[in-house]
């Protein structure tokens, strides 16, 4: 068997910067920690930005599948890689000022956000079971040393344990739905697997169907599987909330997307209406209880529960415009979701604040901040001209298209309640009283990447055509709608 | 015609977008010149909707949608940015060009945070361009909605709180009350938009096709009378349509001057043009399906607003409540289903626009002299207010519809209409403007002229940038109400192509 090795550079790379990191972290012992941590980001940063670059270059028109069904090597892929090296970039550069105030291992943080990338990059390209698994696993792993590496915050460990507690059990769930997909039909491809599974389709394969997608609906924080999120996204260092809302969503949603157009195409009408009403659940109950939450990165967890909703509307429809959706309103919501946490990174920086309240005011301390939340807030709540509004629109179209009717109507009712709890952070920013007072000044080369995601997000709403065209090339590769 | 014309229709969106990011990069300290941007570009918005308006050719013969520009803008899902004005856009446009004009010279009053302030009212007076010259379904939605998201801020920051005996209505209620039942009604118009695509189904947003296609029997009647109530309501609720208008008075006292200027005078009117750009030209069988109902819920709107502003004591209150009354002419016009009333219907988005924005200019400067707005303390403003007085008095005459004013004309249209269609509802309409005939002179009678209070002696005349932006208002409001011809000619043939299609 002839294997082009060269297709998987992008890995690679990626694992030669993460050990280069770690490398770089260790035998510099010397240097102040101010420019030891500086020279470890602008050396992630460079590396992602290369191997962006690269991969971009070396696979723009590459559709392969490597060993015999392991990886796939397409646009899809290619979509979801350059979004996760973009958000690792992206995490670095709104975080350099957090991690050196308030994480002691610098090296290790940034080299685990590289493996974590390299992690939702293999998820991105995973074309059989095990593959998948052992991908995901990646990106969990580490995760769960992310989530604990606030040393001295007790809540930081306490979110870790949890996580890998409840992670733990949802892999060996996702690991006994492969066993019993395997068993039933031999087979581990996802593209081999469809019309077996349709033949044999039974207790035994829906079983493990379930298993599986359930695996996969805790990685999305899924409604019922979604337990976890709220107390990991309020333990965890802030920059590494932002990780897990983005990055470990967008990779669990390519995965999830993937396996169900490939392997699931053929029994669509036997998990449909199931999934259907899982997404239902999924957005009213992260709506609903975001409304009542004080602390704000709770807040943000409970909101992207209720943006997976809206995104499982596009999988679940499974026709090209949903996918097609689903993908544009990923990479809106990434760079939305990344602008407000790049706020909230950057006012736990400067005031170790993360309350609600504490946003009083925040518009007269710092207009620029305030401004940039707000677009956050308004692009969430699905108001153009920012992405959330262009990108809603589009997937709840596609349910009425797949003939989904009433998924929409709650879609639109939950969008709707939804506005309340992100106009209530542009309230207290515009109207509230601050309690202290004096200017919060982000440092220029801080406050670049913060305009970059602000007009990002305004450029999605604005002019999705170029993302679009992206979202369906890749959907293109995929196997319904080769 | 000339070669920057086509051009017209998408730099009155850009402009103020424009204007909004160059404020945006001005530094704060920079008060003055953040003035003359926001002045500058409300003057040029002014004689580019003038020149659309002029340009408008009425003959017959003429394409009922002049200066389409259309560019592509997401090909795969049939998304146009689609641009187009007919003889029923063109004097919105007209009027958000005053009222834009007229409400940036009022805002210069606005001490707290100027650039701020200009940036979110020249996003709303994008929004409100976009949704009327859109003929693109989802553009049409996309600047809908543009033009709430600043209202909410505009409001809860710069407005006014109300104190009541008991209790009180703060800025913040008045805000969120506003926006969140705006948003709640723009629901109702997404699910009604998405139904139309998916349901016609010839993959496109375009209106005008999609107006051909159901023409054609593309939209089954049972699909047209099921969506319509969601489009009635969903955009009725910002034209104050009775039982959803509840957020008007409350949103329009707490909004600052020009804000409510912009809101009453021009927003309200995207609620009525929506039903009749999206409702009738879409839904045709539905609206003559419901055309009884909104017409019988106009002509409460028309008593139930008239009768609610005699009970107020202030003066915002009044103008809010009268808001609704004469929005209700405009819903009971466009239910005639009549090509008068439908042409009264329009003249009086315009004619109530222009008045409403007067009564709002005048009230806002009385509030901020005397710091009240109460009817049972002010008294006898007229000796020392003579240029306050005489433009209250105006837009009142204009209210009630004295002949030679331009309310006259619009409401004797609405009436010709409805006896023509429903004569029952038309007298109690008529019942409504006696009802207004009594509430507004017995205002003008105690506020104005009634016996002169010495402490209201100190008080200053209106300045005279305030005096030039509300002498801007009277002048369209004299030249219809003597000279109707043109406006009428003008709405004609848009009139004639929206009820061609009907059956």
């Amino acid at each position: 068997m002839q294997v082009d090795f060269t297709l998987l550079i992008p890995e690679f790379m990626l694992a030669g910067l993460g050990v280069l990191v770690l490398v770089v972290d260790f035998s510099v012992p010397w240097a102040s920690r101010g420019a030891k941590n500086g020279v470890l980001a602008a050396l992630t940063v460079l590396g992602l930005a290369m191997t962006f670059a690269v991969t971009l270059w070396m696979q723009w028109d590459t559709h392969e599948i490597l060993y015999e069904h392991l990886i796939y090597v397409d646009r899809y892929a290619l979509l979801f890689k350059a979004l996760a090296m973009a958000i690792g970039a992206a995490v670095v550069l709104i975080s350099m000022e957090y991690v050196h105030t308030r994480i002691r291992h610098a090296g290790e943080f940034y080299a685990l956000i590289v493996f974590a990338v390299l992690g939702a990059v293999l998820m991105a390209g995973a074309a059989e079971l095990l593959t998948a698994y052992i991908a995901i696993e990646l990106l969990a792993f580490c995760l769960y040393v992310l989530v604990a590496l606030s040393r001295g915050d007790s809540r930081s460990g306490e979110a870790a344990v949890k996580y890998i507690l409840l992670g733990a059990i949802s892999s060996a769930v996702m690991l006994f739905g492969i066993a019993l997909i395997y068993g039933a039909i031999g087979e581990t491809g996802f593209r081999r697997s469809e019309l077996l599974l349709e033949a044999v389709f039974g207790p035994t394969v829906a079983l493990g169907l379930g298993m599986f997608v359930a695996g996969l609906g805790f990685k999305l924080s899924m409604a019922p599987f979604h337990l976890w999120a709220p107390d990991v996204y309020e333990g965890a260092p802030t920059p590494v909330t932002a990780l897990v809302s983005v990055l470990s969503k967008a990779a669990a949603f390519a995965l999830t997307l993937r396996f169900l157009a490939e392997a699931g195409n053929a029994t669509l009408g036997e998990w449909q209406l199931a999934l259907a009403i899982l997404a239902a659940l999924t957005m009213t109950v992260g709506t609903f209880t975001a409304l009542v939450q004080e602390n704000i990165k709770r807040l943000l967890a409970y909101s992207s529960v209720a943006q997976v909703g809206f995104v499982l509307i596009g999988i679940i429809a499974l026709n090209e415009s949903g996918a097609r959706a689903a993908l544009l309103h990923i990479a809106g919501y990434s760079f939305t979701n990344l602008a407000a946490f790049a706020v909230v990174i950057a006012v736990e920086a400067k005031t170790g604040k993360e309350r609600i309240a504490d946003y009083a005011g925040l518009a007269s301390r710092s207009p620029f901040l305030a401004m940039v939340m707000s677009a956050a807030m308004f692009s969430l709540a699905g108001l153009p001209i920012f992405a959330g509004f262009v990108t809603k629109f589009l997937l709840f179209t596609s349910a009425v298209e797949g003939g989904l009717f009433w998924l929409m109507v709650i879609a639109v009712v939950n969008s709707l309640v939804s506005l309340y709890y992100y106009l209530r952070i542009v309230r207290e920013m515009y109207v509230g009283e601050a309690a202290e007072t004096g200017r919060l000044r982000l440092h220029v080369a801080a406050s670049v990447p913060v305009w970059f995601l602000f007009a990002g997000t305004v450029f999605v709403g604005v002019y999705p055509a170029p993302l679009m065209d992206a979202a369906g090339a890749a959907v293109g590769a995929l196997a319904p709608f080769l | 015609m000339s070669r920057a014309e086509p051009y017209l229709l998408e730099w009155l969106i850009y402009l103020p977008m424009l204007t909004a990011a160059v404020l945006m990069v001005l530094p704060a300290a920079w008060r003055t010149t953040a003035r003359w941007v926001g002045v500058g570009s409300g003057a040029l918005l002014m004689i580019g909707s003038a020149w659309v308006f002029i340009a408008f050719d009425y003959s017959a013969g003429a394409d009922t949608f002049q200066m389409i520009k259309v560019y592509t803008w997401l090909e795969s899902v049939g998304i146009d940015f689609r641009l187009g004005v007919d003889g029923i856009a063109a004097p919105m446009v007209l009027l958000t060009g005053i009222v834009a004009l007229t409400g940036s010279v009022i805002a210069a009053n606005v001490d707290r945070d100027a650039k701020s302030y200009y940036i979110l009212l020249f996003v709303l007076i994008a929004g409100v361009y976009g949704t009327f010259v859109s003929i693109d379904l989802f553009f049409l939605f996309f600047f809908y909605e543009l033009a709430i998201v600043p209202m909410f801020l505009l409001i809860a920051v710069w407005g006014s709180s109300s104190t009541f005996a008991d209790f009180v209505r703060t800025k913040e209620y008045g805000a969120l009350k506003l926006v969140l039942m705006i948003v709640a009604a723009s629901v109702l118009v997404w699910i009604g938009i998405i139904a139309i695509y998916v349901w016609v189904d010839i993959g496109t947003f375009d209106i005008l096709r999609l107006r051909d296609a159901v023409q054609d029997g593309g939209l089954s009647s049972g699909a047209q009378k099921t969506l319509f109530p969601l489009v009635m309501v969903g955009f009725g609720l910002l034209a104050g349509l009775w039982p959803f208008h509840t957020w008007s008075p409350d949103g329009h006292v707490a909004a600052p001057t020009s804000v409510s200027m912009l809101h009453a005078g021009v927003l309200m009117k995207l609620g009525a043009f929506g039903i009749i750009r999206v409702g009738m030209t879409l839904l045709p069988e539905g609206m003559e399906a419901w055309a009884l109902v909104l017409f019988i819920l106009g002509t409460v709107n028309v008593v139930y607003g008239a009768i609610s502003a005699m009970a107020q004591t202030d003066l915002k209150y009044v103008v809010g409540y009268s808001s609704v009354s004469h929005m209700g002419y405009v819903i009971m016009g466009i239910a005639t289903l009549d090509s008068i009333g439908l042409t009264g219907a329009t003249l009086q988005m315009f004619s109530h626009g222009i008045m409403t924005a007067l009564f709002f200019a005048v009230v806002g400067a009385i509030y901020e002299r005397a710091h009240t707005r109460d009817t049972l303390i002010l008294n006898g403003l007229a000796s020392k207010m003579g240029w306050t007085t005489a433009f209250f008095v105006i837009a009142g005459l204009t209210s009630l519809g004295l002949p030679g004013l331009s309310g006259f004309i619009a409401e004797v249209l609405v009436f010709i209409g409805a006896f023509r269609t429903q004569p029952i509802l038309g007298a109690l309409g008529i019942l409504g403007a006696a009802i207004t005939a009594v509430y507004i002179l017995r205002l003008v009678a105690r506020v104005f002229f009634g016996q002169r209070d010495p402490q209201w002696d100190a008080l200053p005349d209106l300045t005279p940038r305030e005096i030039v932006a509300s002498g801007a208002l009277v002048v369209p409001l004299v030249l219809v109400g003597i000279w109707p011809a043109p406006f009428l000619d003008v709405i004609r043939p848009g009139v004639d192509a929206v009820l061609g299609g009907l059956s």
